[in-house]
């Protein structure tokens, strides 16, 4: 049985740390309505970059020069895994959630006789995944000095994706990141950035113009060359912006609850500490009592 | 009174004007052009540059934007840029900065092909210094 000094340093302590959750959550809270935001302003440029795409790829596919960046190169033998996640802990299950569907992902491809290469973005998903696979990840992204995403950060990473892709390097990329559904539900997802997928494209070009009426200059296809690896980037900083997202939203639920249960423990706590308190001066008057009988 | 068409110039961080414009100028990689309602449609690359949109109140905005592309059509042109910024607001310390790493990315330049495309950029940007 603890004392009661135990207990009152306990339920001190308790205490403390449900200050620092309920604190982090309200960081988290503001936090997230900025990263919404951004995710927000982001939309429009995203949107329409997948209209002119659609437009442009239509009047361009099927050639012989098709860019390689949409076409494939040909085979699948070596995958890419951009693996995106936060760089901080403590916000529930959405850094292993993410790792997860990357590792069930990882060792699906390897079960199909695939090489894997993983890129990780993100320290927490590094430190998940080089446990298993620390051999396969050929490089990291550190946004540890960054406050808020921009272009620029995606921008980085889609220049590095880029380059080794033209070097040969791999096939297939797959980007895994969180998408933000609501401040309760984040989603993990693997998606296809290169080659990029052709049905996109189709679902999003119906109400169009047709493209065959446009002019082009200086003409289609370096106009496509020119922008599918903005297309990347941009695919990657909407990830990176959902990701920040999610992140805020699933910190604000870790914490919480957390706050919840710190509460339920100080409850609990201070029954006890009560109930032995009681018993405590009940003893001592039995004491006194049987003491004075005993004269 | 011109027909006005709705302008917008989008970067990736967000939407920066979505106005009508009677004029827009936009700097196309092959050349500067005029684009007034009406015209059209139109996809081109944007070199680093300024462009310039006359209201419908006869107002005009100059931005600057740093490469990107644009879609014209008959009632609308989309200007998605990679950054771009009113000219009132330009860094000049951070297009100094640019200037400087593409003269470093031109001295890291492999073969011809990519020495001559980023001797382009840079000469674009120069002049673009020159202008604000």
């Amino acid at each position: 049985m603890p004392s009661l000094k135990d207990l009152r340093n306990r339920i001190a302590s308790v205490k403390a740390t449900q200050k620092i959750t309920k604190a982090m959550q309200m960081v988290a809270a503001a936090k997230l309505r900025r990263a919404q935001d951004a995710a927000e302003a982001a939309r429009p440029y995203s949107q329409r970059m997948g209209k002119v795409l659609a437009n442009i790829a239509g009047a361009v596919t099927g050639g012989a020069d098709t860019p390689k960046l949409m076409a494939g190169t040909g085979n699948d033998q070596t995958h890419l895994l951009v693996v995106c996640t936060a760089e901080r802990g403590l916000c529930g299950g959405f850094n292993s959630q993410i790792a997860r569907l990357a590792r069930e992902h990882t060792r699906s491809l390897i079960a199909d006789g695939k090489d894997v290469k993983i890129l990780c973005v993100g320290k927490k998903g590094y430190d998940i995944l080089r446990r298993e696979f620390a051999s396969r990840i050929i490089d990291r992204v550190d946004l540890r000095e960054v406050k808020r995403v921009g272009f620029v950060n995606a921008d980085e990473i889609a220049r590095k994706v880029i380059g080794l892709f033209d070097e040969g390097e791999f096939d297939v990329c797959t980007l895994f990141y969180s998408e933000f559904k609501s401040v309760i539900s984040q989603i993990p997802t693997a998606m296809k950035i290169i080659p990029a997928s052709a049905p996109d494209f189709e679902t999003e070009a119906d109400g169009e113009l047709d493209a065959s009426v446009y002019d082009y200059e200086p003409d289609a296809a370096s106009i496509l060359g020119d922008l599918l690896p903005r297309n990347i980037a941009v695919q990657i900083f909407r990830a990176l912006l959902e990701n920040s997202a999610s992140e805020q939203g699933a910190r604000m639920g870790a914490m919480d609850s957390a706050t919840r249960n710190a509460g339920e423990m100080i409850d609990k706590l201070t029954l006890t500490y009560n109930r032995q308190r009681q018993a405590q001066i009940t003893k001592e008057l039995i004491e006194i009592i049987s003491g004075a009988e005993a004269l | 009174m011109a027909d006005s068409f709705n302008f917008e110039l989008v970067s990736p961080e967000r939407l920066l004007v979505s106005e009508a414009a009677v004029e827009v100028v936009l700097p196309g990689t092959d050349g500067e052009m005029t684009v007034m309602a009406h015209h059209a449609p139109v996809m081109t690359t944007i070199k680093p540059g300024i462009v310039e949109v006359r209201t419908d109140s006869g107002t005009i905005n100059r931005y600057v934007v740093f490469g990107g592309f644009a879609d014209i059509l008959p009632e609308v042109c989309t200007l998605l840029a990679e950054s771009a910024v009113h000219v009132d607001d330009i860094d000049r310390t951070d297009l100094a900065q640019r200037i400087q790493n593409t003269t470093e990315d031109l001295a890291d330049a492999k073969d011809e092909m990519e020495k001559t495309r980023i001797a382009e950029y840079l000469s674009h940007l120069t002049t673009l210094q020159a202008a604000v």
